[in-house]
């Protein structure tokens, strides 16, 4: 230390480093800082990890980093077959799996132009419907988590919890469901899970209130989000934000409404919207989606008919195991379909469906094997982040993590 | 479909030769055009009163691999006005490929396009900031290419040198 002071004294030095204007030698508190977030930050949501330019506490520059959690699940599809992908798309967004079971089971039964039973379509709906659920409670409770009320996030996993257990009910796994099958799902809903649903969604309901309680009447919370990270409508349209984000945004837009799938035009229900764009209506927002989903889910129980839960369609749909047991034919079949796989028509097709985080689409191109020549997931997460520079420029530090919340990405999907 | 022919007509009056093909499978209305008009194509669907289409879905490509024209960009654009999701196709036969950007048409074109670039390196041009979209910065192949095994190239990516 001291052989350095000496050399600053020398006062030939320091005058100098006067002149230089290079060298910045005052506060450093004075200059914009750089600072790294993620993408081992637990409110990233995952592996998100974001460079900020800071002045002060003033955010000045934002720049996104993806691809931690790539896995290649696109290159992984072209080189398996159609059956094969199902349990990957588990993988994709990880809290709601159920949606995106469906939503590529309804992509390729599109490419290969056939349609499941009508009460495959109703239990389709009902699994949708309950992760979707399931997907806006993880949201809502770690939304408020990263804003201080850890409360919620206890709340909503205890109901997550009894939707994982009528999953376990209907497809014997919790998480990774892959419950449905190409040309139907895999095991029939029977009236215990559908006793299980009932009493789900009539203990939800109280406890849906005992939530905004919790939240709604808290200023603090109310304060803390109110006017923070607000899209304009323009805007969301403009950079291809899709779902609860959108329609935060004052946008009337939802695929189940806009193209309805499966059996939504039968059911009434409303597409909820918020004209401000800010953080606390995306809260509100999830929070209405739940109530309508609910809605969905007690016409669902009501109106699902009786029948078969697979296609009869022998070169397209996989047998049930007994079947292959006891019959020729469908050993044949089984043997033909796993080996060379579904071979549907040269061509490619879009199919989009309305997930918890928005729109999830599967452009599949085949070229008539059994595995697809290209698969592309257009996922939602993905279309969301590309929001976050703009959200997040001229806002202050604290609040880049109440706009990562809100926003709601799940890395597994952004990154594919 | 009358909703189908109003596209079709209207792009075709405006484009003439450059819209090299029109096909319906599946119910999905698919344009191809001269990927040196695509740009144009773009404006022009955007920006016409009837047909309004806003937001940009979707970029990516597909490697036909054994074609002459290798690659074929692929967009998905949406219209609010007409409920409507059109795919619109561009063989590109520059080597090595390279389309114009869409970026200042659509803004959402910046990520997919740098995450196509990424994975199958077809150059953007006018593109304002065409970085990898998931591979790290260094990382020379374009995974989703044919010719990229599933498995992957041994030393492409840096690993921990094996002790001696």
């Amino acid at each position: 230390m001291d052989r350095i002071a000496q050399i600053y004294n020398e006062e030939k030095i320091y005058k100098k480093l006067l002149e230089d204007k290079n060298i910045t030698i005052d506060d450093a508190l004075e200059n914009e800082m750089v600072i790294n977030m993620g993408p081992q930050h637990p409110a990233t949501h995952g592996v998100l990890r974001l460079v900020l330019r800071l002045d002060g506490e003033t955010v000045t520059g934002i720049v996104p980093e993806l691809g931690y959690l790539h896995r290649g699940y696109e290159k992984m599809a072209e080189n398996m077959s159609y059956i094969e992908y199902i349990p990957h798309t588990d993988r994709l967004d990880y809290t709601g799996t159920m949606c995106n079971n469906v939503a590529y089971v309804l992509a390729v039964e599109k490419l290969i132009g056939i349609e499941a039973p009508k009460r495959a379509q109703y239990i389709r709906m009902i699994v949708a419907e309950l992760s979707r659920i399931a997907a806006h409670m993880v949201a809502i409770g770690t939304f408020a988590m990263d804003v201080g009320a850890v409360t919620m996030v206890m709340w909503t996993f205890r109901e997550r919890e009894k939707l994982q257990n009528i999953f376990d009910r209907l497809a014997g796994a919790r998480f990774t469901t892959s419950y449905t099958r190409i040309g139907g799902v895999a095991s029939d809903m029977d009236d215990e899970a559908i006793a299980m649903t009932r009493k789900f969604l009539e203990e939800l309901e109280p406890s849906l209130v005992e939530m905004d309680k919790l939240l709604l009447g808290n200023r603090i919370f109310i304060e803390r989000l109110e006017g923070i990270g607000i899209l304009p409508k323009e805007d969301a349209i403009a950079l291809g934000v899709t779902g609860p984000n959108l329609r935060a945004s004052g946008v009337d837009y939802d695929v189940r409404r806009a193209k309805p799938y499966l059996f939504y035009n039968e059911i009434d229900f409303k597409i909820p919207t918020y004209q401000q764009g800010d953080a606390l209506s995306r809260y509100y927002l999830r929070g209405d989606e739940v109530r309508e989903s609910v809605k969905i889910l007690f016409q669902c129980l009501d109106k699902i008919p009786q029948g078969e839960v697979n296609a009869n369609e022998p070169k397209k749909v996989l047998p049930h195991k007994t079947e292959i047991y006891s019959k020729m034919e469908e050993l044949i079949h089984d043997f033909m379909l796993i080996n060379q796989g579904i071979n549907p028509p040269v061509g490619d097709t879009y199919f989009s469906v309305e997930n918890p985080k928005g729109e999830l689409g599967f452009y599949i191109v085949s070229n008539g094997t059994g595995q697809p020549w290209k698969l592309k997931i257009h996922s939602p997460s993905f279309c969301n982040l590309q929001a976050i520079s703009q959200l997040c420029n001229g806002a202050m530090v604290s609040d880049v993590i109440a706009i990562i919340g809100s926003l709601d990405p799940v890395m597994g999907e952004a990154d594919k | 479909m009358n909703l189908k022919e109003l596209i079709t007509d209207k792009v075709k009056e405006k484009f003439g030769a450059a819209l090299e093909e029109v096909s319906d499978f599946r119910d999905d209305l698919c344009l191809t055009i001269k990927n040196n008009q695509i740009v144009q194509l773009a404006k022009f669907l955007k920006e016409d009163t009837e047909l309004e289409f806003v937001m940009l879905k979707d970029v990516t490509a597909i490697d036909w691999a054994t074609r002459k024209k290798r690659f074929t960009a692929v967009y998905h654009v949406y219209s609010f006005k007409l409920n409507y999701t059109l795919r619109i196709k561009a063989n590109i036969d520059d080597d090595p490929p390279a389309i114009e950007s869409v970026t200042p048409v659509w803004r959402s074109a910046e990520w997919y396009e740098r995450e196509t670039w990424d994975m199958y390196g077809i150059k953007f041009i006018n593109h304002p900031d065409l970085r990898r979209m998931y591979m790290p910065e260094g990382f020379e192949h374009h995974p989703l290419r044919k010719d990229f095994p599933v498995l992957g190239i041994p030393g492409s990516l840096p690993l921990p040198y094996k002790a001696e």
